[in-house]
C-alpha cells in the first residue's frame, strides 16, 4: 500500500517541478539553474528549523522570498544585456553550481556534502505534527502533492492563455523585432523567470518535507538541473502534461528495471534514459506526449481522405 | 611569520599558474569544436573521463607501458569524438542551436551511467606517483608542472597546425564562413568529421594529465564540465586566446581562495567572479 502511494507522490511532485521549469523553458529561456532554487528551498527551511526552529510554513515564506531576490539579481542583468540561447544557459549553470558549492563548503552549519536531516517532530503516537510539517501519513502528502502539481498546471495554462506567452514567443524568434513592436523584453522574461523559479523553489521545499533528508548534490547542482530540462524533453514540452509524463517515465523506467533485475546493474535506468534522450532530441524533439498527441490527432484526417 | 605566510601565498600563486595551464588545454578541444562546428559540447568533460579509464585498464589491466596507453588513449577519445559528430550532431546540425547543446546533454547521461555500469563506481588511481618539486622553501607536483608543458606544447602544437598547415587553413575558413567554403572546394562534413576527431584527441592529452593526478570515477566530469564551459564563455567561445587567459584568471582565483578559506569557496569565488563578467561582457572577455 505505501509502495505504490509513495510513487505516485514522487511522481506528481517531480511533475510539479518539472512543470515549474517548463513555465520559462518552453518559451526559449532554457535555464540550467534550477538547482539553484530548488536547494535555495530545501535548505532554508531544513536550515531555519534546526537551528531557529521556525515552522517551515514560515521558513517556506523565507525560502520564496530568498528566491525571488536570486532570481531578480541574477535574471535582470541577464535580460538587460540580452545573455541569450548558450549564454543563458551556461550563466544559469554557473548560477546552480554556486548554490551547490556554497551549501557543501558550508559545512559545519549544513553538514555538507554528508546533507541534513529535519529535526524529528513526531513524538510517540503522533503521526502529524502540522507546526513542523511532518506527516508520518503519506496520504496527507499525496493530497498536498496532487494540490501543488494542480496549482503548477494552472499556472501553466495561464501563462499559455496569457499576452505575455505571445510576447514571450514573439521574443524568442526574434528579439529585436519583439522589442520594435512595443514589446518589453527585459520586463516580460523577468515576470516569467520570476513565476518559474518560486514554483521550483516551492518544490524543493515539498521535496525536503517529505524525503526529511536533504543533500547538496540531489537538491542542487548542475545534474539536478539537467535531470529537470530533460525530464520535460522526455515528456513533452509544449502540452501542459507533458513534465508531469516526464517524471511518471523516468521514475517507472527506474523502477520497472529495478523490479526486473533487482540492484544487479546499477546505472542501467539512467543508461538507457541517456540514449533515449539523445534519441528523442533527435527524432522526437517533442517529447512522449507531444509526439502521441500528434499521432492522434493526424488520424482521423487521414481516414476521411481515404473514404 | 609573516615571511612564510608570504611564501605559502606564493606558492598557492604558482599552483595556481599551473592549475591554469591544465584549464586552458582542457578548454582548447571545447573551444575548438565550438569555433568550427558552432555546437557547444556539453559532455566534453565525459569524453575526457572516457579517455581517463582508458589510460587506467590499459596500464593497469593490460600493463601496457604507460606512455604507450595514454597514446592509445588520444586515439580512442579522437574515435569517440568522430562517432559523436557523425551519430548524434549531424542530425541536428539544422536544428535550433538550444537542440544541439541538449542532444550532447543526453549523450552526457549516457556516457556517465554506462560508465557506472561498466567500471562500477569505485574511484581508480593509476598508482603512478610523480616525485614533487622543491623549489626553495615551496614544493609543487611534478605531475602538475609535466600538465603545465604538454598544455603549452598543445596549445603551440593546435597554433601551428591550423596556421601552417592546407586542412588547418581550411578548418579556419569554414568556422569563418560556413556558406561560402563549399564553393571554394572546402567539404564541410569532412573538415567538421576531422575538427571533431580533433577536439577529441585534446580532450584525449587532458584525460592523459588529469589522470595523472586525480582517481576516475563516473562522477568525474562533474567537477571537471562546469568550469570548462565557464572558461570558455568568460574567454568568449570559439577565441581560444580568450579561452587561455580565461584558464588562468579561474585558475588564480580557486588556487587563492582555497589558500585563503576553503577550495570549495574558490570555486565559489570563481563563479560569481564569472557571472558578474558576464554582465559586463555578455559574449566573454574577448568574445566577438
Amino acid at each position: 500500500m505505501n509502495y505504490p502511494l509513495h510513487l505516485a507522490i514522487l511522481v506528481l511532485l517531480w511533475g510539479y517541478i518539472y512543470t515549474s521549469w517548463s513555465v520559462m523553458g518552453r518559451l526559449g529561456l532554457v535555464s540550467f539553474g534550477h538547482g539553484a532554487f530548488m536547494g535555495i528551498g530545501a535548505y532554508t527551511v531544513v536550515m531555519l528549523w534546526n537551528y531557529y526552529g521556525i515552522s517551515p510554513w514560515l521558513g517556506a515564506l523565507a525560502a520564496l522570498a530568498f528566491s525571488a531576490v536570486v532570481a531578480l539579481v541574477i535574471g535582470y542583468p541577464c535580460f538587460r544585456f540580452r545573455i541569450v540561447g548558450h549564454y543563458f544557459a551556461l550563466v544559469t549553470l554557473a548560477l546552480s553550481e554556486v548554490a551547490r558549492l556554497v551549501i557543501t563548503a558550508w559545512r559545519d552549519t549544513t553538514g555538507g556534502s554528508l546533507g541534513a536531516t529535519p529535526l524529528g517532530a513526531l513524538h510517540e503516537g503522533a503521526s502529524i505534527s502540522l507546526a513542523a510539517m511532518q506527516f508520518s501519513d503519506k496520504r496527507i502528502w499525496l493530497a498536498i502533492v496532487a494540490a501543488c502539481w494542480a496549482l503548477g498546471l494552472w499556472v501553466w495554462h495561464r501563462v499559455d492563455r496569457s499576452m505575455a506567452r505571445l510576447a514571450l514567443q514573439a521574443i524568442s524568434e526574434e528579439e529585436e523585432a519583439a522589442a520594435s513592436i512595443g514589446i518589453h523584453v527585459t520586463r516580460a522574461k523577468l515576470r516569467i523567470t520570476l513565476i518559474s523559479a518560486l514554483m521550483t523553489c516551492l518544490g524543493g521545499v515539498l521535496y525536503a518535507q517529505y524525503q526529511l533528508y536533504v543533500n547538496p548534490d540531489a537538491v542542487s547542482g548542475i545534474a539536478i538541473s539537467l535531470q529537470m530540462v530533460f525530464g520535460v524533453i522526455a515528456g513533452g514540452m509544449f502540452v501542459m502534461v507533458g513534465p508531469t509524463v516526464g517524471a511518471a517515465f523516468t521514475l517507472l523506467l527506474a523502477e520497472g528495471l529495478r523490479l526486473a533485475f533487482g540492484n544487479r546493474y546499477p546505472a542501467l535506468d539512467t543508461t538507457i534514459y541517456g540514449v533515449m534522450l539523445v534519441l528523442f532530441i533527435i527524432y522526437m524533439p517533442k517529447g512522449i506526449l507531444g509526439a502521441a498527441l500528434e499521432l492522434w490527432r493526424r488520424r482521423p484526417i487521414g481516414q476521411t481522405f481515404r473514404t | 611569520m609573516s615571511d612564510i605566510f608570504d611564501i605559502y601565498l606564493l606558492e598557492a600563486v604558482l599552483n595556481g599558474l599551473l592549475l591554469g595551464g591544465l584549464f586552458a588545454l582542457l578548454s582548447l578541444g571545447l573551444n575548438l569544436v565550438f569555433g568550427v562546428i558552432d555546437v557547444v559540447w556539453i559532455c566534453y568533460a565525459e569524453l575526457i573521463m572516457c579517455g581517463m579509464y582508458g589510460v587506467y585498464y590499459l596500464h593497469v589491466q593490460y600493463h601496457w607501458p604507460l606512455l604507450l596507453a595514454m597514446a592509445a588513449s588520444v586515439g580512442i577519445v579522437a574515435f569517440l569524438g568522430w562517432l559523436l559528430h557523425q551519430f548524434v550532431i549531424r542530425p541536428v546540425l539544422n536544428a535550433e542551436p538550444i537542440n544541439q547543446l541538449l542532444v550532447t546533454g543526453g549523450v552526457l547521461f549516457f556516457l556517465q551511467a554506462a560508465a557506472t555500469l561498466v567500471f562500477g563506481i569505485e574511484f581508480r588511481n593509476l598508482g603512478v606517483t610523480l616525485p614533487s618539486v622543491r623549489l626553495g622553501e615551496m614544493s609543487f607536483s611534478a605531475a602538475r608542472l609535466v600538465a603545465f608543458g604538454a598544455a603549452l606544447g598543445g596549445v603551440i602544437a593546435l597554433y601551428l597546425f591550423l596556421t601552417r598547415t592546407y586542412l588547418g587553413t581550411a578548418i579556419r575558413a569554414i568556422s569563418q564562413d560556413r556558406a561560402i567554403m563549399p564553393l571554394m572546394g572546402v567539404d564541410p562534413a569532412r573538415i567538421f568529421a576531422l575538427t571533431s576527431a580533433l577536439g577529441g584527441a585534446l580532450a584525449g592529452l587532458g584525460a592523459c594529465l588529469l589522470v595523472l593526478q586525480y582517481d576516475v570515477h563516473p562522477a568525474i566530469g562533474l567537477s571537471f564540465g562546469p568550469i570548462t564551459f565557464l572558461i570558455c564563455v568568460l574567454g568568449g567561445l570559439g577565441n581560444m586566446v580568450g579561452g587561455f587567459i580565461a584558464a588562468f584568471v579561474f585558475a588564480q582565483f580557486i588556487a587563492v581562495g582555497g589558500f585563503f578559506f576553503a577550495v570549495e569557496w574558490g570555486y565559489v569565488i570563481a563563479f560569481v567572479f564569472f557571472i558578474a563578467v558576464m554582465f559586463w561582457r555578455p559574449r566573454g572577455i574577448l568574445g566577438k
